[in-house]
């Protein structure tokens, strides 16, 4: 076989696939978005853009991924240096932080929802100990700040090791020689980190933010189990035009819109943290 | 997150060609009713067991049956043989996509119900299954906060509010419980008691001056309600766990709690207001898809679920209760009797305003209800001004009923073309 084609054949099948199962789909979806039965439309997107819940479920969206990611990106740059300078116990300190990615995010949810419910745990043990007198609805309409600290907390809890096991990927990559020229020259710790490890760290960190921003943007599991319809965000508005109001249409525009805003954090983050030309690891 | 949908939908279409195989041979029964895990099983060891040959019955979410549904009538082939679902879910399909059962001479003893099931055409596109309500129902313990002179089976939207209130004066916590959660069924308590019960209508007095001093009465009520309520679906469990001592919800959403602790709790009908008793029937019905594999085995599953036995086997399997006349057995679960006889003293209430199952919307069905969800959520958990929100809502309303071209349903007075929001 000719080796020039040899590359082409390899990713042909992928291609392919992707092809049948995401673009052909997403052809579809659009036009959905876009006709509502007399052709080209922008009918579906006034529809939703006008309804009284948008501007909440957009607003709810976006403050929720303002809040839950840089948290998380805090979280898993830490926990990734401190794994990385682990030698013994290190793969099982790795595993355990993992564990939350191997619970399907509806699960870990309703684990949360246990702990806050009026029987739940956070009630039984704050009551055990005499800081109330009878349980709290802490998941209720009076209380719209913890219905958003507890969303909020769960997603932490759940996406953060998604962000940890890219950014440990990403340390591993970085060459020790930097780090022994540092300690050369008496450079601290957090110098290091700072000025060797962050700025080796930007592909992964890329990485590892438009995964997470993307699938922020996308939440809907974490909000449907903890806050009802107490807390509106863009994907369970699609859920509800799809499956509750049956129109294709408007939940078509909802999806665009949700990929719209991924597209452009997406790209604002590439620019911000582009690797220049020529540099690389 | 592309590479996890693509498994999940692999896995599913897996699944779903395993149950096509495995159910080949059997009739498809699809059902958006009957959904809890316990209903399902009764379905198939109590109700569908007596038909000869094997019944696979699937319960499924609206959604889901839907989807499912609409897949295989564009694919032009399916496995699903009959359909179990509400009046509502019917009537967002293509009547074309339902075979016509006018030959199986089969109807049910209300002829508003016949009605329905034609969807509009002149033939029968569902036949009637079977029919329930709701009401109310208390824990016993809540009896004794009764206001003075108030008659439990008669009881006004005041004394009802007064109760409440009585009640959490004397526990120290709102112990009045309302289905308001996403999955919950409070527009129908909007649509079917507090509007008529204040207005007189529906969707005429939506904005009516009348219909401001419902919510206000329902402000009123709901200062008194469980705040938990917004997580609240099946009233049952909250009269169970005691969350909740005066509640209101379909009577086959309550049945649990009547049969696991029957002494401990009462049904009523539903309170009164200036224009009456509102109260509002469900209806559900069985349908053959155009795309059924087995057209005869299908009709003949239809015609075995509206025999007498039948009906009474599924009455106990699921609280709804025959479209038919048949002789009840003594011997009935606590829920039914509870639930039943809540029923008729509604209905036979000097009082009674009841209403009609909304017709004509189409696959409106949804944006219909979402207006009432809408104004409850903008009214009661946002706080804003009533009026403001009526007029708001008044819009859409008015958008989907000059849509549809719906007429008036009762208690509505009767119009010419779509139904004017007034």
């Amino acid at each position: 076989m000719n080796a020039r084609y040899l590359p082409y054949i390899l990713i042909l099948p992928v291609t392919l696939f992707l092809c049948v199962f995401f673009l052909y789909p997403f052809v579809l979806v659009a036009q959905q978005a876009f006709t509502t039965g007399s052709g080209f439309t922008f009918d579906n997107f006034r529809e939703i853009t006008s309804h009284w819940k948008f501007p909440i479920s957009l607003t709810n969206t976006l403050l929720l991924a303002a809040a839950v990611v840089p948290v998380q990106l805090a979280l898993a740059l830490l926990m990734a240096t401190m794994v990385s300078r682990m030698g013994k116990g290190r793969d099982l300190v790795l595993y355990i932080w993992t564990i939350p990615l191997g619970i399907s995010d509806l699960a870990a949810e309703l684990i949360w929802l246990a702990i806050f419910e009026q029987s739940g745990f956070l009630n039984t043990m704050m009551s055990g100990l005499g800081v109330i007198d009878k349980p709290v609805n802490f998941l209720s309409y009076e209380h719209p700040g913890v219905v958003f600290l507890a969303i909020a907390l769960a997603e932490i809890w759940r996406a953060t090791a998604i962000m940890l096991v890219i950014l440990v990927a990403g340390i591993g990559l970085i060459p020790k020689e930097y780090y022994e020229a540092a300690d050369v020259f008496g450079a601290s710790k957090w110098k290091q980190f700072t000025r060797i490890t962050l700025p080796m760290l930007r592909p992964s960190l890329q990485t590892a933010l438009v995964l997470r921003v993307i699938l922020a943007f996308e939440i809907f599991a974490v909000v449907a189990a903890l806050g009802g319809t107490l807390f509106p965000v863009l994907m369970g508005e699609t859920y509800t035009y799809q499956f509750d109001l049956l129109n294709s249409g408007a939940a078509a525009a909802m999806v665009l819109v949700i990929l719209a805003i991924s597209i452009g954090f997406t790209l604002i983050i590439l620019r911000i943290l582009r690797v220049p030309k020529g540099a690389s690891i | 997150m592309t590479l996890f949908t693509k498994v999940i939908g692999a896995a599913t279409g897996a699944a779903l060609t395993c149950t096509a195989f495995a159910a080949q041979a059997d009739v498809l029964f699809g059902s958006t009713q009957a959904n809890p895990v316990e209903e399902q099983q009764e379905m198939r060891e109590q109700v569908l067991s007596g038909f000869g040959s094997p019944v696979d019955y699937q319960s499924n979410d609206g959604g889901a049956w839907l989807t499912r549904l609409n897949a295989e009538l564009q694919a032009g082939s399916g496995s699903i043989g009959a359909l179990g679902a509400l009046h509502g879910d019917f009537s967002a399909m293509n009547p074309d996509d339902l075979v016509d059962l006018t030959d199986l001479g089969l109807s049910s003893n209300s002829e508003k119900f016949n009605t329905l099931a034609k969807l509009g055409t002149d033939q029968m596109q569902y036949v009637p299954w079977m029919q329930a309500s709701y009401i109310m129902a208390a824990n016993k313990q809540a009896l004794q906060y009764l206001p003075v002179g108030a008659d439990i089976d008669a009881l006004t939207y005041d004394q009802l509010i007064q109760w409440t209130a009585n009640v959490q004066e004397a526990t120290g916590e709102p112990k009045f419980g309302f289905p308001a959660s996403p999955k919950g069924l409070k527009h129908r308590f909007f649509q079917g008691y507090l509007y008529p019960s204040y207005t007189n209508g529906v969707v005429r007095t939506f904005a009516s001056d009348e219909a401001v001093v419902a919510w206000e009465k329902f402000r009123e009520l709901w200062s008194h309600t469980n705040p938990g309520s917004t997580n609240f679906s099946f009233m049952q469990e909250q009269l169970l766990s005691g969350d909740a001592w005066i509640v209101f919800d379909h009577t086959s959403r309550l049945a649990q709690a009547f049969n696991d602790r029957p002494d401990d709790f009462v049904a009523f009908p539903a309170p009164a207001g200036p224009t009456g008793r509102g109260f509002m029937p469900v209806l559900a019905g069985i349908a053959i898809p155009r795309t059924a594999p087995d057209m005869d085995a299908a009709k003949a599953l239809v015609t075995y679920l509206l025999k007498p036995e039948t009906q009474i086997a599924t009455l106990r399997a699921t609280n709804f209760f025959p479209v038919i006349d048949v002789a009840l057995p003594d011997d009935l679960p606590p829920s039914v009797k509870a639930a039943g006889a809540a029923v008729a003293k509604m209905s036979a209430s000097a009082d009674a305003n009841p209403g009609l199952l909304p017709a004509g919307l189409g696959d409106k069905g949804g944006d219909f209800s979402r207006v009432y969800v809408d104004t409850f959520e903008r009214i009661i958990l946002a706080g804003q001004d009533i009026r403001t929100v009526l007029d708001d809502q008044k819009v859409v309303l008015d958008g989907i009923m000059k849509e549809t071209g719906a007429r008036c349903w009762a208690p509505d007075a009767p119009s010419e073309g779509a139904c004017p929001v007034e």
